[in-house]
């Protein structure tokens, strides 16, 4: 299981750096299933909601895919990521964890769909300026594609992968800082 | 925003890039070299007897240790950087540089009668060793720190230390070539407490502004 899993995301990972947003996507998808069953099991008791740890984790491994080695395993530098920022959500709240490592490899993902609820990733969102979290929000909650977003409101391409690209660094900073 | 609507920015943005931590790690590297011999040069420069002095082993094995520092801490802060990396390799050759400096300790006690041990100990440049080391390192470290912040380390205030290893090896090898004071007894003496100092400082930094 785990070790199918280790190519098969390495595959799409290096596919991804590569270029195919195919590959990427499918990549975003498994990782975060994984990611799901991982930290809903460490997660005992409340205070800490799961969907947010996911969607942190996600965004660290975007803005951080660059420290991937492409000749090392994906799974260990997914785990550790997601791993920092679920211990990152308990200090923010105050409290400790002990996760032991050992743990981790037994975590597999599981068809586990997420809750619905008000997300961290809203706060993060609502304290962007105004040009970037519009473009956010288009290519996100409204799902537009790039092109229809730079149609919508009347700026080039790269301006909308900019505004996108700095929305999503912004987004994944204030995690980080929070 | 769902989690889906999440996935669908980031694959948006998948077309964005950035330099692999490694190769950054390289340039980060050479250009805070660079700064250290800019520092280094527009204030205490080499020695005057430089080529005299390096035909001694004494002068020669002060580069050994701080190259060997530098070398180490550069490994061992790459894999810190990088999630999931395992760091048990590279932290236990940090042990290298510090037992080079003991057998060289041990030796000079052999070498040198035991009413020399103080006046080699104190030498003539401690102050200045433990000004010029902290200061020409001191831009290297915000540089490494810097980097730190585009890698990922998972125990930042540990890399931080491990950063200001890095400076400090680095500044102490420039620094090297201009001190007077050769005996591995000042060596561990002075030298460990400036390179010291730069890691404290490297610590304190990973804490306040190694956030991802």
């Amino acid at each position: 299981m785990t070790g199918m899993d280790e190519a098969e995301l390495a595959r799409l990972l290096r596919a991804a750096i590569g270029g195919d947003e195919k590959a990427y996507a499918d990549f975003l998808h498994r990782t975060a299933a994984l990611v799901r069953g991982f930290v809903r099991r460490k997660i005992v008791q409340g205070g800490v909601d799961p969907e947010d740890v996911v969607q942190e984790t996600l965004l660290a491994i975007h803005v951080k895919r660059h420290t991937w080695r492409q000749d090392a395993p994906v799974l260990p530098w997914v785990y550790a990521i997601a791993r920092f920022k679920l211990i990152d959500a308990f200090r923010r709240r105050g409290r400790r964890i002990e996760i032991e490592i050992g743990e981790i490899a037994e975590s597999f993902a599981e068809p586990e769909t997420e809750t619905v609820s008000e997300r961290d990733i809203n706060r993060a969102l609502d304290g962007l300026p105004p040009a970037q979290r519009s473009v956010v929000s288009s290519v996100s909650v409204e799902g537009r594609s790039i092109g229809e977003t730079a149609a919508r409101f009347g700026i080039s391409e790269t301006a909308v992968r900019v505004s996108l690209h700095r929305g999503l660094a912004a987004i994944a900073k204030r995690f980080g800082a929070g | 925003m769902r989690t889906e609507d999440l996935i669908k920015a980031l694959d948006a943005d998948a077309s964005s890039r950035a330099m692999p931590l490694r190769s950054a790690w390289w340039m980060a590297t050479a250009a805070a070299a660079g700064i250290a011999a800019v520092v280094f040069w527009l204030t205490i420069g080499p020695r005057p007897d430089i080529m005299i002095a390096m035909h001694t082993m004494r002068f020669l094995s002060k580069f050994v240790f701080t190259l060997v520092l530098a070398v180490t801490a550069f490994a061992l802060i790459r894999a810190l950087s990088t999630p999931g990396a395992s760091t048990g390799k590279a932290a236990a050759w940090m042990i290298a540089a510090p037992l080079l400096v003991l057998v060289a300790v041990v030796l000079e006690l052999f070498a040198v009668p035991e009413a020399d041990w103080g006046t080699r100990l104190v030498g003539s440049n401690m102050m200045i060793c433990m000004t010029f080391i902290p200061l020409i390192g001191i831009g290297p470290l915000a540089i490494f720190l810097w980097m730190l912040r585009y890698g990922a380390p998972t125990r930042p205030v540990l890399a931080g230390a491990v950063a200001g290893l890095l400076a400090g090896g680095l500044a102490a090898t420039f620094y090297a070539a201009h001190c007077f004071d050769d005996s591995p007894l000042f060596v561990a003496t002075w030298y460990s407490i400036a390179i010291a100092i730069l890691a404290a400082l490297g610590a304190l930094g990973g804490r306040l502004f190694v956030r991802w």
